[in-house]
């Protein structure tokens, strides 16, 4: 067993800060800054709680730190202070081998670009990440992926390549990537900014789809109020600071 | 098949142009590594064999006479000079203890006892002075592959037979079955009134030796210079050729016998070979320097290129070691792939030095020596370049920021 997984199965959940009871994701008090000479401030003191199965939209005009909170709550970057916890685990203390691992198999990703790996096949990029994972490949990793891209409609294109799939289809393949791990969180940053409003809505509607079928939560930055007021819960930035949060019905 | 070694060969496919790009590169650095060693290694050989394979790797025999200055009383004053005696052919003291001992030397794989001392071959009116060489065929075999050289007649030295050479047979006119008379210092005839036989004839390929050589057996010389029982020289035969001077001093240190290397006797030699050794050395590690650059730019443009992708490595659960492992694996690819073009290369080069570089007679100049052992080297070296150089750009790629570059890449 390796030292991450040591972390993510021996840890004790008391130790964390909410217990690892009811919430997935717990910001509190996140700043973010950049620069050291002349200081940015990026974010300013998020408190910000993300439940198991949430449908959660991430709103907020260019520059409001949308993607840097983003990047903060997908492990990809540290806050500059703040506490953040995911699945009850204090992320500061660990290290990159731990967060990696956290991150792997806790939190998937969507990104605006599909940003696939043209040398692999549709059916290859949806399982890399377990790829990763178990270190080598197997059949039920295989099996997995097929499973998840007739999913989202592409049983037919497994062996594409990338480049040979529209834009609308390989958005599909990287939400099959993001779901391959079985993670409890997805973070879809702009998942339909670059799609015709066709395959826009396909592609959301399928992130609706998975979070009602397996109760994945899923974080959603968009500048679409048309597809925020579909979510369930609607978090606005403004400057770096949570201006609103407000919840459907 | 593991990750990161899926991920490298896909990296290759994909990048096919740069691939083969580096390939060539890796492959013509080397090819000419193996080229140049072969080409310098078969050099050498040539000249080695040509300068010992007539003679002995160690040549053992007695400390030479030295006058003794007598010891006059404490205040006497007084010049002495002291005059050193010719030297005569003298037996080495229990020499076949000193061989068996000399045989006991790890290394050693060949002694025989042997007398050399200067005469004069004589036949009618005609005179040349000749060394001559009292030997135990058998023995010498070990030491000198004399089958090989022999033109006309056997090795046959039974009796009063004698194998000259072809410069000897020139000069005083004798064949196969022709006697002629040696003459040794001091009028010594030895038995027979010194007539030998000429039973053989040879050509070692040094006009001198072919001139004055005269091979007899032990017993005709140990007649002739009045070594009754007696050897001049033990002549040894090391397993490694550059080992001799170790074996010479192994045995004057067991034997107190003086014990001479080919390779002190032909220092000029050595010198020579040593900095053709160095210059093709050099040469090399220029070339493996080139190599090493060539994969490491090649490398360092495709982590800029693939940095994007990085990050989407990065952020879907690949760690940095497995990042790390993607371009070092690369670089062993290339290293191991390279390796195998060059070496088609290098033997491609080597037939083609062949087939163009030939004497008069049609055989090549000299052969070039192209061993697995030198392409396994070579193939190991270009694995452990392509692996070091991609070392730097992999760590590179590791330390990547995935937030970064995804949102730059």
């Amino acid at each position: 067993m390796t030292h991450s997984e040591r972390v993510l199965l021996d840890a004790d959940p008391a130790s964390t800060p909410n217990g690892g009871a009811d919430a997935l994701l717990r910001l509190e008090g996140v700043t973010k800054n950049y620069g050291t000479d002349v200081v940015t401030h990026v974010l300013h003191g998020i408190d910000l709680v993300v439940r198991p199965g949430e449908f959660l939209a991430l709103t907020g005009p260019s520059g409001s730190g949308k993607s840097t909170l983003l990047n903060i709550v997908g492990l990809l970057d540290r806050p500059t202070s703040g506490r953040l916890a995911f699945q009850g685990w204090d992320v500061a203390a660990m290290n990159d081998t731990e967060l990696t691992a956290l991150r792997g198999r806790g939190i998937g990703f969507v990104f605006q670009l599909h940003h696939l790996l043209p040398a692999f096949t549709a059916q290859e990029n949806v399982f890399l990440p377990l790829l990763a994972d178990r270190g080598r490949r197997d059949d039920e990793m295989m099996e997995r992926a097929s499973a998840l891209l007739a999913e989202v409609g592409l049983s037919g294109r497994a062996g594409y390549t990338t480049n040979s799939l529209s834009g609308g289809e390989r958005q599909r393949v990287a939400l099959a990537r993001a779901l391959v791990m079985r993670p409890p969180l997805v973070l879809a940053d702009e998942p339909t900014g670059n799609l015709d409003s066709e395959s826009g809505a396909q592609v959301f509607q399928l992130l609706r789809t998975f979070n009602q079928r397996f109760g994945t939560a899923f974080v959603i930055v968009t500048h679409d109020d048309r597809l925020a007021a579909q979510c369930d819960r609607v978090v606005h930035l403004l400057d770096g600071r949570i201006e609103s949060d407000t919840s459907a019905g | 098949m593991p990750f990161a070694l899926i991920v490298a060969l896909r990296y290759l496919r994909e990048g096919k142009g740069q691939t083969w790009l580096i390939l060539v590169g890796v492959g013509v650095g080397v090819g000419v590594i193996i080229f140049l060693s072969a080409l310098i290694s078969g050099l050498q050989e040539s000249l080695i064999d040509r300068t010992l394979g007539s003679q002995a790797h160690v040549i053992v025999r007695p400390r030479e006479e030295l006058p003794r200055v007598l010891p006059t009383s404490d205040r006497a004053v007084g010049v002495v000079t002291v005059e050193r005696p010719a030297q005569r052919v003298r037996s080495i003291v229990q020499w076949q203890q000193a061989r068996a001992e000399i045989t006991r030397i790890p290394g050693v794989i060949a002694t025989s006892p042997t007398i050399s001392g200067a005469a004069l071959a004589v036949r009618g009116d005609g005179a040349n002075a000749v060394l001559v060489r009292g030997i135990e065929p058998n023995s010498y075999r070990g030491i000198v592959d004399l089958d090989k050289f022999l033109m006309r007649g056997t090795l046959d030295l039974e009796g009063f037979g004698a194998v000259i050479g072809v410069g000897l047979a020139s000069d005083l006119g004798l064949s196969v079955g022709d006697r002629f008379r040696l003459r040794a210092g001091g009028g010594s005839e030895g038995d027979a009134g010194g007539v030998q036989t000429v039973t053989g004839i040879f050509d070692i390929g040094n006009k001198d030796l072919n001139a004055r050589w005269v091979l007899v057996s032990l017993r005709s010389a140990q007649s002739l210079f009045g070594l009754e029982g007696g050897v001049s020289t033990i002549e040894v035969k090391g397993a490694e050729i550059y080992g001799a001077e170790t074996i010479a001093v192994e045995i004057a240190g067991r034997t107190g016998l003086v014990a001479d290397s080919w390779m002190k006797s032909n220092e000029q030699l050595l010198i020579g070979l040593r900095s053709q050794s160095s210059s093709s050395l050099m040469i090399q590690v220029f070339v493996v320097l080139a190599v090493a650059l060539g994969i490491a730019s090649v490398l360092a443009v495709s982590v800029v290129q693939k940095s994007r992708e990085i990050g989407i490595l990065r952020a879907t659960g690949t760690t940095r070691r497995q990042v790390q492992q993607i371009f070092l694996i690369q670089g062993s690819i290339v290293g191991l792939l390279g390796s195998v073009v060059g070496i088609a290369l290098g033997i491609g080069l080597g037939y083609l030095f062949s087939t163009l570089a030939r004497g008069p007679d049609g055989t090549p100049t000299f052969p070039l020596t192209l061993e697995t052992a030198l392409y396994a080297r070579t193939a190991a070296i270009a694995v452990g370049v392509g692996t070091l150089s991609a070392l730097m750009p992999a760590r590179r790629a590791a330390r990547m920021d995935p937030a970064e570059v995804i949102r730059s890449g």
